[in-house]
């Protein structure tokens, strides 16, 4: 998963809405774990399309 | 590793969290609330929204310290601009006062302190502490260093993030039609009537969820939307958000203070909030109007439930689920029932098309509706459009 750190609000939605419980939120940095499946649902429901399923450059 | 021991711990600095803490406290519990942000309250996280009623129901006494602003009614606008607009004859519980939450969170985090919780700000659960399958405490990192807080009891009061709970090994996870992506703007110099909250509904607007203008003062207020879950595409609340404050002349000249993301469940809370010694409170238990997302007064009565049952719980030893169970008799006989008939009336209403809301709009507006909640509301709608209310009428 790829997070936009400009656009990313830090809101913690993602987390919550996370199926695999796969991400982490330590105040400002996310962390994505082994357990994500690629399902997109935090890229659709990220408020702010903070969220993409390129890969890290 | 350093090591803190309490009764209680809490995870989540938030309404529910400081409810929790307090409670605990007065009952003399050794109580810790852990709170990952550096400030409580901060940054805001919702559109600062409240009745008046339930204030007294927790204990809490209206401060103008943390009132931005007084109500005195509500207009609902539909898609293509029918308003049914409540005066403050009419103006019922769904609308109240538009808070400056981050005041009245630390207002609420200064009276669990007051009554002898311990808070550690930037402080971060990061998984649970397990002893012969029993729970026992939380793992942390505060200020930078990995800690852990051994406790009889935890309070989780995590917000929608709610991982506490599924790391304990309670399910917490939503379906994505109960969850609404939401974006919120705090405006200024805008052109809006500070009296009057404003809720704008239809598919065009805010597909399966509304757009809210709630007012914070002369020429101000917080401007924002939630979308609900099935109908989201690649971060779209913000677009919808934008389109509306492009189009309306009364944003004209409107600037943005803050920008505020966040989600919310729409669903009628846990099958179960509890278990051995964990009590799950507020959005982590997924106890919020389904409808309006409103999630302040639930946090608020969830947390003091918990904080009085884990009181009479550590006073007889026994943590168990069984002996935390009267918490969740406490929240479903409170609140379970309008829960449940606000989620379904969701469900329906998000299915509604703009000229079916532009029709409930206008319908509304020539009812003779005395005090206008959710729950009047819905009996208007019951009357013209049964087939909105189907298999859940009995509660309205």
């Amino acid at each position: 998963m790829k997070v936009d750190v400009d656009k990313c609000l830090h809101c913690g939605g993602c987390v919550g809405s996370c199926p695999a419980n796969a991400i982490y939120l330590n105040d400002f940095v996310l962390e994505f774990s082994e357990s994500c499946t690629k399902c997109r649902r935090c890229v659709n429901l990220c408020p702010v399309h903070a969220l993409s399923m390129e890969a890290k450059a | 590793m350093k090591t803190y021991e309490c009764d209680v711990v809490v995870v989540g600095g938030g309404p529910g969290g400081s409810m929790a803490a307090k409670y605990c406290s007065l009952g003399g519990l050794n109580t810790i609330m852990i709170e990952k942000k550096a400030e409580i309250g901060s940054p805001l996280r919702c559109a600062e929204g409240v009745s008046k009623k339930w204030l007294e129901e927790v204990g809490i006494t209206p401060d103008p310290a943390w009132i931005c602003a007084d109500m005195v009614g509500a207009v609902i606008r539909s898609p293509s601009g029918h308003t049914f607009k409540l005066d403050e004859s009419k103006a019922g519980s769904e609308v109240g006062y538009v808070l400056e939450r981050h005041l009245f969170d630390k207002a609420l985090a200064r009276q669990a302190a007051e009554a002898g919780a311990k808070i550690m700000l930037r402080t971060a659960a990061t998984g649970v502490i397990k002893e012969n399958g029993k729970l026992a405490g939380v793992k942390a990192r505060s200020m930078g260093e990995a800690i852990e807080i051994r406790a009889k009891a935890v309070v989780a009061a995590d917000g929608f993030e709610s991982q506490l709970a599924r790391w304990a090994g309670i399910d917490t996870s939503l379906k994505l039609n109960d969850i609404c992506s939401c974006i919120q703007y705090r405006m200024t110099n805008i052109d809006i009537d500070p009296e009057y909250c404003e809720f704008v509904i239809g598919s065009s607007v805010a597909p399966g969820g509304y757009l809210w203008i709630f007012p914070k003062g002369k020429g101000a207020a917080n401007v924002g939307i939630g979308v609900m879950g099935t109908r989201c595409k690649n971060g779209e609340a913000k677009t919808y958000l934008d389109k509306f404050v492009a189009t309306d002349p009364r944003f004209r000249n409107a600037q943005s203070l803050e920008i505020v993301g966040g989600m919310v469940s729409t669903c009628p809370g846990l099958e179960c909030a509890v278990d051995d010694n964990i009590i799950l409170v507020g959005d982590a238990a997924r106890i919020i109007d389904p409808i309006t997302g409103g999630g302040i007064c639930h946090a608020c009565r969830t947390g003091m439930y918990a904080g009085k049952v884990l009181v009479e719980a550590v006073s007889k030893g026994d943590l168990s689920k069984k002996a935390l169970m009267p918490y969740e008799k406490m929240w479903r006989d409170r609140m379970e029932d309008k829960l449940y008939r606000n989620w379904m009336a969701k469900e329906r209403l998000a299915e509604l098309d703009d000229a079916t809301i532009d029709e409930l709009v206008k319908l509304i507006s020539g009812s003779d509706i005395e005090e206008v909640n959710v729950y009047n509301l819905l009996r208007v709608i019951k009357e013209r459009f049964p087939k909105v209310v189907e298999g859940f009428e009995e509660l309205i």
